[in-house]
């Protein structure tokens, strides 16, 4: 049986009246691949931040990384890796600056800094740009640098908020690349994304409309039972439902 | 109450849109409103921060002082030392510590720190006062502390003076004792005296140079600059805009500050109430005018605030003369001091207020508040950008 | 008073670059750019971050000076009439650019005063896009949806009439279904004869424009319909599918028949060298012919000019 990463049972979050996110239950396998799509306000950004032990749950279950959402968010936070697009790297930092100073976050030992980060300067081809500000490098190469800095712990989960938003688009392939890779050394990929060609890469996708998780299943089961093309005709047809627009 | 009345300003402003054709520049106006209205900590701040600094500065951080403790060495000890001891020590200044006849002795004392000023009674007080008309008296202080210090050395001046009064009611005494200044206007040596003013400058300085600073590079750092330009409005409208509602904002923290000093500190207000609002309005403007300079000059709130804070406030603080007197400045520092606004209009609320001066007393002092306004004005309208970077 | 000129409507960039100092490097931002848009038609500018569209929009909506060409809009010199000039164009910058602390209807009627306007004068112009917002008119507008924003910021750009709007990534990290409906709504602005130039970086709406030219590294790579612009794809293009698409991508990649492979969705597109390259497939692998869009080509483009 493959572990599970993250189990969720009709996890809820309201505020005031309004529910943000409202009663969502999936698992998600350790090495998967998962993507967590859904309209502007549907409740995803919500959903994530309670995964990340960064809001607290006003109903429901949630294990992330088999930890408790309640009550052990602190060890949440040590086994998970985090990026979005909005937020990723000092850009006053150098490359190298910016890794010791994430790496050491984590605790990571120094010894174990200095070698990883060879290794992972290789794997990029960033050697030359090791002592350059993240600020001065284009922004493909800073988001797989920033990709590369949130599993650079070995993260049991790394979750991605809209991690390719604007990037071009041999970049935007080179970054799944990376996500490929840290899947197959069994890091569990979480990822949200507007580019609806990116939700075909996924193992399996889920799809919230205004708080709820109106389908979840392999992008090709997904369009046989929609009888849809594509993932983003799949989208469109769940999402025009969408009754609320936050 | 003073929401009520803004919000009566602000009506009047919308009913003005209708009958103008400046609906433009009025709107804008009414957004700027809308922005302060709907910011209610910083309102609360902007419109509170002047009560809480009277009352800070009027109370706690007064530099009178209480009770100081002090050591006399007598080497009289006849009936008048006595009773010039008893006299200070019954004034809510002083205390007595120690009383010696050794001038030696004094040096542990202030050295140990009990003590921070020794009167000195020379063995032949009483005869000297009573044959030649003339005794002499030494004070020495702890100057380490030199504000401390010279406002102690001034009260027990005036003790020792009011005791001679006291003691030949028809004489008068043309000698030994040196009276500062300061206290003609301020016989009682109250702080309050000096920090009004300071504070008015302050709280006018903070409200209008900070807070328009920011409110300009908010536009900035949002984009919605890169909008407000592309639109057919012109820049000195979007300059003048910004500036009325605190000019408005100011004139009630202006009240808040003279009611309160008024009535709570029982500071006269001796001059000309319209005169004193005048050069308010005035020193407004000035402040207002740095504010959009500085706002022209940074493109983010954080160094806006920065540089208000460090450029602006901390030298008002400093060379405004309000905490430190300008006159024991060195040289080259009076001179750093002419270029603070503060400094002038410190001056003018000072002559106005509790002198009671007129406009002839502060012509001069209005006339550099003017220059600068000019200057500040015209570079911020020059220096203000009609297109990014 | 409008000043005569030879110039015609719409928008023509004669050779324009515009370079920054960042750090004492020299970064050409737009690299001698030169096109035209006729009046009443749909532009996109399509390009990833950092291509150098925000820079070209800003000196297309006067806010920013030309290094060195010239720019002609609605007939009217970007530098030296551009008082003129901002009188008549609609500009929605990238980044939200609205009053957060004012609602939906304060922040129209602010930017219909600040165009000398009136809502009610234009309402026609923006009936279509306000009727969807209108329920939340005394929302403010800090607490709309990215989809919501959008259309509040389209009206506040369209209050005044431009006559040319310039829309500078309006659909970024907005979802699939606002993306949808805001193009939508640009069909139909253009029939109201508003000429309309708009950057995105998704590849896939270039077909919704009439012309589109595709930038990167400050250069324009191609510039045609999108019809047209694919046909400068001149190699064989093929879909390339089977059960464990990874390993299938590594192999390919190998394969000196291949020119190009990357992951396409389901598929992965596969360039080959020539009409005759073999290709070494594995047994449970299918491949067809395809038409390349215009992803596959600035795929393609990008390399060319690696």
């Amino acid at each position: 049986m493959n572990k599970t990463a993250i189990i969720v049972e009709n996890l809820s979050k309201q505020f005031g009246h309004f529910k943000a996110v409202d009663q969502i239950s999936f698992e998600v396998a350790q090495g998967e691949i998962f993507g967590f799509l859904g309209a502007n306000g549907a409740g995803k950004t919500t959903a994530m931040k309670m995964l990340c032990g960064l809001s607290m749950p006003t109903s429901g279950k949630a294990n992330v990384a088999r930890f408790d959402v309640y009550t052990e968010n602190e060890s949440i936070k040590k086994s998970i890796g985090y990026m979005s697009q909005k937020f990723s790297l000092y850009e006053d930092l150098t490359v190298k600056e910016n890794i010791k100073f994430y790496a050491g976050i984590y605790g990571i030992s120094p010894k174990q800094i200095i070698q990883k980060t060879e290794l992972l300067l290789r794997q990029l081809s960033l050697e030359k740009e090791a002592n350059v500000l993240v600020g001065q490098l284009p922004l493909g190469w800073k988001q797989k640098l920033a990709f590369s800095v949130a599993i650079f712990h070995d993260p049991q989960i790394v979750f991605l908020d809209e991690p390719t938003g604007g990037v071009d688009p041999i970049t935007r392939r080179e970054f799944w690349n990376l996500i490929y890779e840290a899947a197959e050394k069994g890091i569990t990929v979480f990822v949200t994304t507007h580019y609806m060609d990116e939700a075909e890469y996924c193992n399996r996708v889920s799809i919230m409309v205004d708080g709820k998780i109106e389908a979840l299943d392999t992008p090709s089961n997904l369009k046989s039972n929609f009888n849809a093309a594509s993932m983003d005709e799949v989208f469109i047809q769940l999402a025009r439902k969408a009754k609320r627009s936050e | 109450m003073q929401l009520q009345w803004m919000k009566y300003l602000f009506n009047w402003l919308v009913k003005q849109k209708e009958a103008n054709n400046m609906k433009q520049f009025y709107q804008f106006i009414v957004k700027e409103f809308y922005h302060i209205f709907r910011d209610r900590k910083t309102l609360f701040i902007l419109l509170g921060m002047p009560m809480v600094q009277i009352i800070i500065f009027g109370f706690a951080l007064t530099n009178e002082v209480k009770n100081a403790r002090f050591a006399i060495v007598n080497q009289s000890s006849d009936e008048i030392s006595t009773k010039l001891i008893q006299q200070i020590d019954a004034s809510r200044y002083f205390e007595l510590y120690a009383e010696t006849k050794d001038p030696q002795s004094i040096e542990a004392l202030f050295k140990k720190g009990s003590v921070k000023i020794a009167l000195v009674i020379p063995p032949d007080f009483e005869t000297s006062l009573a044959n030649q008309n003339k005794g002499s008296l030494q004070i020495i202080a702890d100057a380490s502390d030199p504000n401390v210090a010279t406002t102690l050395t001034n009260y027990l001046s005036v003790i020792v003076q009011n005791f001679r009064e006291d003691l030949y009611p028809n004489q008068a005494i043309p000698y030994t004792i040196k009276v500062d200044t300061r206290m003609m206007y301020n016989p009682q040596l109250k702080g309050a005296y000096n920090f009004v003013p300071g504070v008015m400058a302050m709280v006018l300085l903070l409200v209008c140079t900070m807070m328009t600073a920011l409110t300009v590079v908010r536009e900035k750092e949002l984009g919605n600059m890169e909008i407000l330009l592309v639109s057919p409005i012109n820049p000195i409208k979007i300059i003048l805009a910004k500036a009325v509602p605190y000019l408005l904002l100011s004139i009630i923290n202006i009240t808040t500050i003279l009611l309160l000093s008024y009535y709570v500190l029982e500071v006269p207000i001796n001059g000309s109430l319209i005169l004193l609002y005048a050069e308010s309005i005035l020193f407004i403007l000035v402040s207002l005018g740095l504010g959009l300079l500085i706002s022209a000059a940074t493109d983010s709130q954080q160094s806006a605030m920065f540089i208000s804070l460090i450029v602006m406030f901390l030298p008002t603080v400093m060379f405004s003369g309000f905490i430190f007197p300008i006159e024991n400045m060195p040289l080259p520092l009076q001179v750093v001091s002419n270029i603070i606004p503060a400094k002038w209009f410190f001056i003018i609320v000072k002559s106005v207020m509790i002198k009671g001066g007129g406009i002839l007393l502060v012509w001069k002092e209005t006339l550099v508040l003017i220059i600068m306004m000019t200057l500040f004005f015209g570079l911020a309208i020059k220096k203000f950008k009609i297109r990014l970077a | 008073m409008e000043k005569l000129s030879s110039k015609p409507a719409g928008v023509i960039i004669e050779g324009v670059s515009k370079s920054y100092t960042v750090n004492k490097e020299k970064l050409v931002a737009v690299n001698n750019i030169s096109f035209e848009v006729p009046a009443g038609t749909l532009f996109g500018l399509i390009g990833p971050d950092g291509a150098g569209k925000t820079t070209l929009f800003r000196m297309l909506t006067t806010l920013l000076l030309p290094d060195s060409g010239n720019i002609w809009v609605d007939g009217l010199n970007a530098v030296a009439d551009y008082k003129a000039l901002r009188k008549k164009i609609g500009y929605m910058p990238g980044k939200f650019s609205l009053y957060t602390d004012l609602t939906i209807q304060e922040n129209i009627h602010f930017f219909a005063s600040l165009f000398e306007t009136s809502f009610d004068k234009n309402y026609d112009l923006i009936k279509e896009i306000y009727e969807q917002i209108a329920p939340f008119k005394d929302r403010r507008a800090g607490q709309l949806s990215g989809g919501m924003k959008q259309k509040l910021a389209l009206c506040c750009a369209l209050i005044h009439r431009p006559s040319i709007l310039f829309l500078d990534e309006p659909t970024t990290g907005v979802d699939a279904v606002s993306r949808k409906e805001f193009w939508e709504i640009l069909q139909r602005l253009k029939t109201d004869g508003i000429t309309i130039l708009v950057s995105t970086p998704y590849m896939d709406e270039a077909s919704l424009c009439d012309r589109v030219a595709l930038i990167q590294n400050g250069k324009i790579m191609q510039i045609d319909t999108p019809q047209h612009i694919v046909d400068h794809f001149d190699k064989p293009l093929y879909a390339v599918k089977s059960p464990k698409m990874l390993p299938l991508l590594k192999m390919l990649e190998n394969d000196a028949a291949v020119l190009d492979i990357y992951p396409f969705g389901e598929v992965h597109h596969m360039v080959l060298k020539s009409k005759d390259s073999k290709v070494n497939l594995p047994e449970d692998a299918t491949m067809q012919v395809i038409k390349p869009n215009i992803e596959d080509l600035f795929i393609y483009l990008m390399r060319n000019h690696e």
